[in-house]
């Protein structure tokens, strides 16, 4: 199913992107209407629900670069000490930009 | 109570606002890229405007040459964004509680960052569903917004890596998972994800480590039930 690279065809690309992703945003939510909410169902979801955020965090850090994985490291400390969240994301990024700038 | 009202979505808006300023930097980011990608300034537009997904619609700009895989485009768009639909079930026992228009009409907006701090409100007993949605247009904004800049701005733009800013999301969303409750059947959960995404990365098709390490999390939730009564709905 390839296109050749025409103005159309972007169009085309925009179009089933909308739709595909549309559909990722709406069928969580569409298929859960049909399951019954029981506390093994809420254990999934909950369970779920914080398992979402390390799976896309842990790769960040094993893939990143020293940078990224420092920034991830002072957002944590930060967070555990201040219990703020912006300034514990501020201060990763401070690290990361210095380390990036200083060291490479 | 469950509701949705003009006041709690202003507030959702507000909040949501100065982790916008980065998505701005970002949306930035993505229309520079489009540009050299050479999509005209509508195309990418509709892009952020439409998709709004940001690390998809990336990877989607890699994958347009001469000829254009529409099936691996579609593909990919999907692997990249089919968190959204474990998020959108982790939101359900909260969303059943509204008219079935208003319930899609609020997801059309969910993103990694409204919806990580909506799921920390709920656990914390709030029920205004007003973050999601508020949240949700000012990183719309945000995003369509940095998108046009970067069209229009074609020089002088620092770089986005230099400054650190490729790891806003990533330092945001750990802020999120700290933030919530901690206990051992918590940790092994959060072992359990990273351990089966780490294994996904290496071992399964692209894109698929989030869904990977969600579900098993997900699956050690359902079998190990917590000690004490899940709180009512209030």
């Amino acid at each position: 199913m390839d296109l050749s690279n025409t103005a159309s065809a972007t169009y085309i690309v925009i179009a089933a992107m909308t739709l595909v992703t549309l559909v990722t945003r709406y069928g969580g939510v569409f298929i859960m209407s049909f399951v019954p909410l029981n506390r093994r169902v809420e254990g999934f979801i909950n369970g779920m629900s914080g398992s979402v955020l390390v799976a896309l965090i842990v790769p960040m850090a094993v893939e990143g670069d020293t940078a990224a994985r420092l920034a991830l490291l002072t957002s944590l400390i930060m967070v555990l000490w201040l219990k703020k969240p912006l300034p514990a994301i501020a201060a990763g990024l401070l690290v990361t930009a210095a380390w990036r700038y200083f060291v490479g | 109570m469950v509701k949705l009202d003009i006041k709690g979505t202003w507030l959702g808006f507000k909040r949501l606002l100065p982790l916008s300023m980065f998505v701005i930097a970002f949306g930035l980011a993505f229309g520079l890229a489009a540009a050299q990608a050479e999509m005209t300034k509508l195309e990418a537009m509709l892009m952020s405007g439409l998709v709004f997904a940001g690390a998809s619609q990336f990877a989607v700009l890699e994958l347009m040459r001469e000829e254009i895989p529409l099936l691996a485009i579609m593909i990919t768009t999907f692997a990249i964004n089919a968190r959204h639909l474990l998020m959108g079930a982790s939101l359900y026992p909260w969303l059943k509680e509204i008219p079935t228009a208003k319930r899609y009409g609020i997801l059309t907006f969910i993103s990694d960052a409204n919806w990580a701090i909506a799921a920390q409100d709920y656990q914390q007993g709030e029920r205004n569903l007003g973050i999601i949605l508020g949240g949700g247009l000012a990183l719309w904004l945000a995003w369509v917004l940095g998108t046009w800049l970067g069209l229009v701005l074609t020089q002088g733009i620092p770089d986005p890596q230099a400054l650190g800013l490729d790891m806003v999301l990533g330092c945001f969303l750990l802020t999120m998972a700290v933030g919530g409750k901690k206990d051992l059947r918590v940790l092994v959960i959060w072992a359990t994800a990273a351990l089966v995404a780490l294994i996904a990365l290496k071992f399964l098709p692209p894109n698929s480590h989030v869904i990977a390490g969600a579900l098993a999390g997900g699956l050690v939730g359902a079998f190990w039930l917590p000690t004490t009564q899940v709180k009512e709905a209030k």
